[in-house]
Formats: structure tokens, sequence, C-alpha cells
């Protein structure tokens, strides 16, 4: 069980928006981790600078908060090591073909009411809810 | 460098908001997926207000001529629904229903330290680099038989 937290993930949801609209008004970027994350690969992309600042500054940020309050972020990852791995390469191989993940076409491309997105997300939601299902209730979990 | 440090501070934005929201936290994203158990509905909330913001900040941001720092915005232009967008969306969404890590939650996790975190950043990245090494494999083919 992981305890429902309406006001907590509204907050944080209001403040992915409120990067994403930061980073189009200043950058004219889409703030995507997939895309982001794809021009720090070998061969890079020649606006690494701006990738890798916005890349650290979001592995710094829960350092900050936990320096404020040590309960203020929860985390557990349930499921078995190697399971991570195979998901995070599937993951990698999907979200490059699709060209975005949750934050590029579940939120920027969302906004945008961009067709591609729209499809985009409804497919990985519908695929991610199958897939739990299955695993926790038709394989009996991990 | 005045570019590079703004994008840093909204990276900064971009991970307290993935941190506090839940979405870092693989168990609690699986949970919101778990309709028939567990059921955490919280990353409604994350997304709803995501896009509320997003929705209305982005309606007077893009009806500008440019953005503050480029010369143009850079915005997405196919709108083709094609096999590579729908079929690495549903194996993206598989990904994601296995472990609970997506890979705009995974990148903050890592600031917490956590060993799983790391692990699923790794193997994504190497999943992206094999991804796009294939692709241009095969592009490569397809004109040499041109």
């Amino acid at each position: 069980m992981t305890e429902f937290t309406p006001v907590a993930s509204l907050f944080g949801g209001a403040l992915i928006g409120l990067s994403a609209v930061l980073l189009m008004a200043f950058h004219g970027r889409i703030a995507g981790m997939t895309g982001i994350l794809s021009g720090l690969l070998p061969p890079m992309s020649s606006d690494w600078a701006w990738r890798a600042a916005f890349v650290a500054g979001a592995i710094v940020a829960p350092i900050l908060i936990l320096g404020v309050s040590e309960t203020a972020i929860g985390y557990q990852s349930p499921v078995p090591m190697p399971w991570v791995i195979i998901s995070g390469l599937i993951v990698g191989g999907g979200v490059y073909f699709s060209s975005g993940c949750t934050s590029g076409h579940g939120v920027c491309g969302m906004a945008r009411l961009s067709p591609r997105s729209l499809a985009a997300t409804a497919t990985f939601m519908v695929a991610a809810f199958l897939t739990v299902f299955v695993i926790r209730h038709l394989l009996g979990g991990f | 460098m005045q570019r590079t440090l703004l994008a840093g501070m909204i990276g900064l934005v971009f991970g307290a908001g993935i941190a506090l929201s839940g979405m870092a936290n693989p168990a609690k994203v699986l949970n919101f997926f778990d309709l028939a158990g567990t059921w955490d509905p919280s990353l409604a909330f994350v997304m709803g207000g995501a896009l509320l913001v997003t929705a209305i900040g982005y309606r007077f941001v893009l009806k500008r001529d440019k953005p503050v720092l480029e010369a143009r915005f850079h915005l997405p232009t196919s709108r083709k629904l094609d096999l590579p967008l729908l079929g690495g969306s549903a194996v993206f969404g598989i990904g994601w229903g296995i472990s609970g890590f997506c890979p705009g939650g995974a990148i903050p996790a890592l600031g917490l330290g956590e060993v799983s975190a790391w692990a699923f950043v790794g193997a994504m990245l190497a999943g992206i680099f094999a991804a796009r090494t294939i692709r241009v494999a095969l592009e490569q083919r397809a004109t040499q038989n041109a």
C-alpha cells in the first residue's frame, strides 16, 4: 500500500507544469526527459550544455528537499533487481521509438493537444495498466 | 552561460515536482496502475496539476514570436500516427508497468541515492542507445539497397 496524497501530488504536478512552461518560455524546448536525455548520449548534440544542466538540476532537487525534510519523498522499488534492469532496457527502447515519455507526450504534448501525444499517452497508459494487471493478478506478482 | 544556468534552475523545479508528487516512487506509480488491487489515485492528481499549468502557460508562451533566449520554438512537426510512435509507446508502457520507473521519474530518483534507480537509468540509457544504433543501421541498409 502507498498513501493517497492528493495535495502533495497536485502541488508536485503543478511544479512539473511550471518547469515545462518555463523551459518553453526561455529555451523554446519541450520539457520531455526522453528528448533531453537523447541529446546527451553519444554522439552528443551540439546543444548538450542546457540538457546536462536540466538533468543535473532534476537530480539535485530531491537532495535539497531531503536536506529540509527527510520524510518529504517516499521511495520504494518493490520489483526484483533483474526485472528493474530488464524494464530499463524495454523503457529505453520504447521511448526512443515513441520519441517521448510521460513528460514529453503525457504533459507537454497533451497540453498542446498534439494528436501524436494523445495517441502515445493513451497507448502507454493502457499498456501499463494491462501489464500491472497481468503481473499482479494473473501471474501472482513478483 | 545564462541559458545553461537557467536550464539548471528549471531542472530543479522539474525534479522538485517529480519528487514531491510521488512520481519518483516506483511503488506509488505501480499502485496507480493497480486498479484491481492496491489502487492509489495520486498519479491522476500529478497529471492533472501538470497538465492544467502547462496548458494555460503554453497558451501565453506560444503566442509570442520566439522564446526569450532562442531564435525560435523547437516544436515537433510530425503529425503521423505511425508504427514507431504507437509500437514504441506500447513497449514503453509495458516496461513502465513492470518496474514503475519512467524516464522523468527515474532521473530525479537518482538524487535519492537508491541503487535500483541507478540500475534502471543505466539500463534505460543502454536501451535508448541500442535502439538508436539499430535504427541507424536499418536506415543505412535501406539506402544501400535503394
